[in-house]
């Protein structure tokens, strides 16, 4: 195992390289002049030219990729053009947020798509299949936007059951904390639940097919045992795939979900770094982010050895 | 402990917990502002901030007069090149840095010369400075400029404790120090900022709050969301289409103030070669352009008639308002024949660039319409707004729908657009007269003489029409009907002196 994770980081390294030489270009590749946003209504020429200087725009763009590489392997990735915040310490500030709510929407998610999933595959064709089908694709095909102000408008404005955006540090009250994320957590969770059901649904399908469990059937076992230590479980393997490349579109998610409830993490922080041009941010996010993505691989490719010891020699 | 005990226990300690309850005031801000700075920040919503927590040398009234602050008075010589001012003895910064005639002097000093200051251009009247005594400083001018005051109305007279920028330098805005009415305490970026009242604020009696919180939602529906469900207790910029619900709504109130600033829509005349079209090197067309629209129309059908029609810098309502050229109406006859005699019967094309978000893309559909029935067509192109920006200012454009934020003196809504070589005279209007007009303008600080400038400068504007003003925007503010007392200001500021919230 330990060579294997070896192995899959050292060929993760030229990807990095890659990524970091595509973040760098393409974000200098956007129009719009990050100095002008800058400067303010009044950008004074002087100014401009001052905070040229200072933010080192006046360098031929290898001069300043290589700049900033080299400073990215000590850690440094630079201040903020907006705030003058450390990239970094952003960054730090950020991840908590959105890996909270990440992992409270994966949860939702699994919570309602698994069990979903194996309940329509084993109902196949019956009016089970059907409602859980409306439902999943009811999920899918609501926007976050749409259902996150419908939440904010139903639950917070009148009901008044909890707070309408915002966001609460889980260090510094747990309670309140999960509260402010529940239905940001859920707006993001519906969508994934959906993704999640349909391939369990497909998985079970083909694996209740399969002659193992036949035979286990016919061995006597009870029908839940087959269904969740036979079945399931090597049903899982794909939905283990899927869920790990599904963190991807929970992060592009949270774009949006952070917007519309105001929570202060890392899908937010890009939008506003983006329209700012604050390159420092969007480049340090999207490196970081890559970073994670690598790391999920990784992680995944160990997850199905742990579910299926068979698979060894890759 | 007995039940009955502990019960009693905390019965008190509730209660005494409800009296010594600190009252939190909740702001919902449209943008996360930028460095909390005032030599370096950028944002109109950071001045929002400011007003919490940085006084100022002066303030204005809600009628634009300016009134003591800091500085307790001022007078001119008599050739209007020195400026003395007296100031408040009573004052200390949050760090406890006394506020004095040094203090002063050292804003000053790093208003002008901090590599980064954005208020450079708004300070380089002043050559030089020295301080008289304690509570007096006098500033030399090298010609006589009447915007000064108004400036020191604003981030330019905003006083920072001098050891706390000597010691943090361009960092000083992670943490300001100043001397306003609360102190800075915690900043989480997009998400809130938070300030606590100083109690040692030489008005602190007219302070009725113990903490500001201040909180960016970008998004309207869900920071009016917010109020409605008591997350809040005020917000700024109510869109203009969530008047009426708001007026409906009995557990809310709602107060109004015409900005100081317009949006309009920027013509190239002059800046490179992609002026060379009808529109840019022809004020027949443009004057045709702007008899095309029907700015009232305008005005209902993209915000519900909340905002202010305008043609010039300065709304109808403005003592600066040249009412020689009231609002046009709409006059499409004329428009045809005011084309015609610029030698295009058949009519024009004309590429206008918009910001890519709703309301603005809506403000231009609205005028493209408008405009073709006068034989005017308009080809939109919508550009986020940071590409608009440079292409605007590199002149890789035909016509530009852009606003203006507004200053408090009538030179800041003017002289920088409409002088050659003005910082942000994007037209690259030149006219002698007109420079002649503006430049005069800032000399006297008689306001019936600068008025005859002002004047005149309008009427050539009017002829040669570099931008074709639309409208001026209306600063609307949502309240939890607890919210006593709350002054609305033109300058779209959030004023908490005198302010409280019943219980």
């Amino acid at each position: 195992m330990l060579t294997f994770l070896a192995r899959r980081i050292f060929i993760a390294i030229p990807t990095i390289i890659l990524i970091s030489i595509f973040v760098f270009g393409l974000q200098h590749l956007l129009p719009g002049d990050p100095i002008l946003v800058m400067a303010g209504e009044e950008r004074d020429p002087q100014v401009i030219e001052a905070l040229r200087e200072k933010y080192r725009l006046n360098d031929p763009i290898p001069v300043q990729y290589l700049a900033w590489v080299g400073n990215a392997i000590q850690g440094d990735l630079g201040i903020s053009l907006r705030t003058q915040q450390p990239v970094l310490e952003l960054i730090g500030e950020k991840l908590p947020v959105t890996v909270q709510l990440a992992v409270m929407a994966l949860i939702i998610a699994m919570v309602i798509g698994i069990p979903a999933g194996v309940i329509s595959a084993y109902k196949k064709g019956t009016w089970v299949d059907w409602i859980a089908n409306v439902i999943a694709l009811s999920g899918l095909s609501v926007p976050n936007f749409w259902l996150g102000i419908m939440l904010i408008l139903l639950v917070s404005v009148n009901l008044g059951w909890l707070p309408a955006s915002g966001y609460q540090p889980l260090s510094e009250d747990p309670l309140q904390s999960i509260r402010t994320m529940l239905m940001p957590a859920f707006v993001l969770g519906t969508a994934l639940a959906a993704t999640l059901m349909r391939h369990t649904r497909s998985a079970m399908l083909s694996v209740l097919q399969s002659d193992y469990v036949r035979t286990a059937r016919a061995k006597g076992m009870k029908e839940n045992t087959v269904l969740i230590r036979h079945a399931l479980r090597n049903a899982l393997v794909p939905v283990v795939t899927v869920t790990t490349l599904l963190f991807g579109e929970l992060l592009a998610g949270a774009v949006l979900t952070e917007q519309i409830f105001t929570i202060p993490g890392f899908g937010k922080l890009v939008v506003d770094a983006v329209f700012n041009r604050d390159y420092a941010v969007v480049q340090g996010i999207i490196l970081c982010t890559g970073v994670a993505f690598i790391a999920m691989n990784i992680l995944a490719d160990a997850a199905y050895r742990v579910l299926n010891p068979r698979m060894t020699s890759t | 402990m007995t039940f009955a005990k502990y019960m009693g226990a905390a019965t008190i300690l509730a209660l005494t917990a409800g009296a010594v309850q600190a009252q939190d005031l909740r702001i919902g801000l449209q943008e996360d502002p930028d460095i909390l700075d005032p030599d370096q920040s950028r944002t109109f919503v950071g001045r929002i901030v400011y007003a919490s927590l940085c006084d100022k040398l002066v303030d204005i009234t809600p009628d634009l007069e300016i009134i003591p602050m800091l500085a307790t008075g001022w007078s001119w010589s008599d050739d209007g090149t020195v400026l003395t001012m007296d100031l408040r003895d009573d004052v200390v910064f949050h760090d406890g840095t006394p506020f004095n005639a040094e203090a002063v002097a050292a804003n000053i000093d790093r208003s002008k010369n901090l590599e980064t200051s954005r208020r450079k251009s708004e300070v380089s009247s002043i050559e030089s400075w020295s301080v008289i005594d304690e509570f007096t400083i006098e500033m030399t001018l090298a010609a006589p400029d009447a915007t000064l005051i108004a400036q020191f109305a604003d981030r330019s007279g905003m006083m920072l404790s001098p050891t706390a920028f000597n010691e943090a330098g361009e960092d000083f805005g992670l943490s300001p120090v100043c001397a306003g009415p609360f102190s800075f305490s915690e900043r989480i970026q997009q998400d809130r900022i938070v300030l606590e009242k100083f109690e040692d604020y030489y008005r602190a009696d007219e302070i009725a709050f113990d903490s500001v919180t201040f909180l960016p939602i970008p998004d309207t529906t869900v920071r009016l969301a917010n109020l409605r469900a008591g997350d809040l207790d005020m917000l700024e910029r109510l869109a203009a289409t969530d008047v009426s619900s708001v007026e409906a709504d009995a557990g809310l109130q709602m107060e109004s103030a015409t900005s100081l600033g317009y949006q309009g829509i920027t013509i190239n005349v002059g800046n490179g070669e992609r002026a060379e079209n009808p529109l840019g090197s022809n004020a027949t067309v443009r004057q045709a352009l702007s008899l095309a629209i029907d700015r009232g129309a305008l005005n209902q059908v993209v915000f519900e008639g909340a905002f202010a029609p305008g043609n010039q810098p300065y709304s109808p309502a403005s003592p600066w308002y040249n009412a020689s050229f009231p609002v046009p109406e709409r006059d499409v006859d004329a428009a045809r024949a005011l084309l015609a005699e610029a030698g295009f019967a058949d009519g024009v094309t004309i590429e206008v660039q918009v910001a890519n978000n709703p309301v603005q893309t809506q403000v231009m559909q609205v005028i493209q319409s408008m405009a073709a029935d006068a034989g005017i067509t308009i080809e939109l192109v919508a550009k986020e707004f940071a590409t608009l920006l440079s292409d605007q200012s590199a002149g890789d454009y035909t016509a530009s729908q852009v606003g203006w934020s507004g200053r408090v003196d009538p030179d800041g809504n003017i002289h920088q657009f409409m002088t050659t070589g003005g910082g942000i005279n994007d037209s690259k209007y030149s006219s002698e007269s007109m420079d002649q007009l503006l430049n005069d303008a800032r000399l006297s600080t008689e306001p019936a003489v600068r008025g005859e400038s002002y004047d005149a400068a309008i009427a050539l504007q009017q002829e040669a029409m570099p931008i074709v003003y639309l409208y001026h925007p209306v600063w609307i503010w949502a309240l939890a009907d607890s919210m006593q007392d709350f002054t609305p200001y033109p300058d779209g500021m959030i004023r908490l002196h005198g302010v409280s919230l019943s219980e």
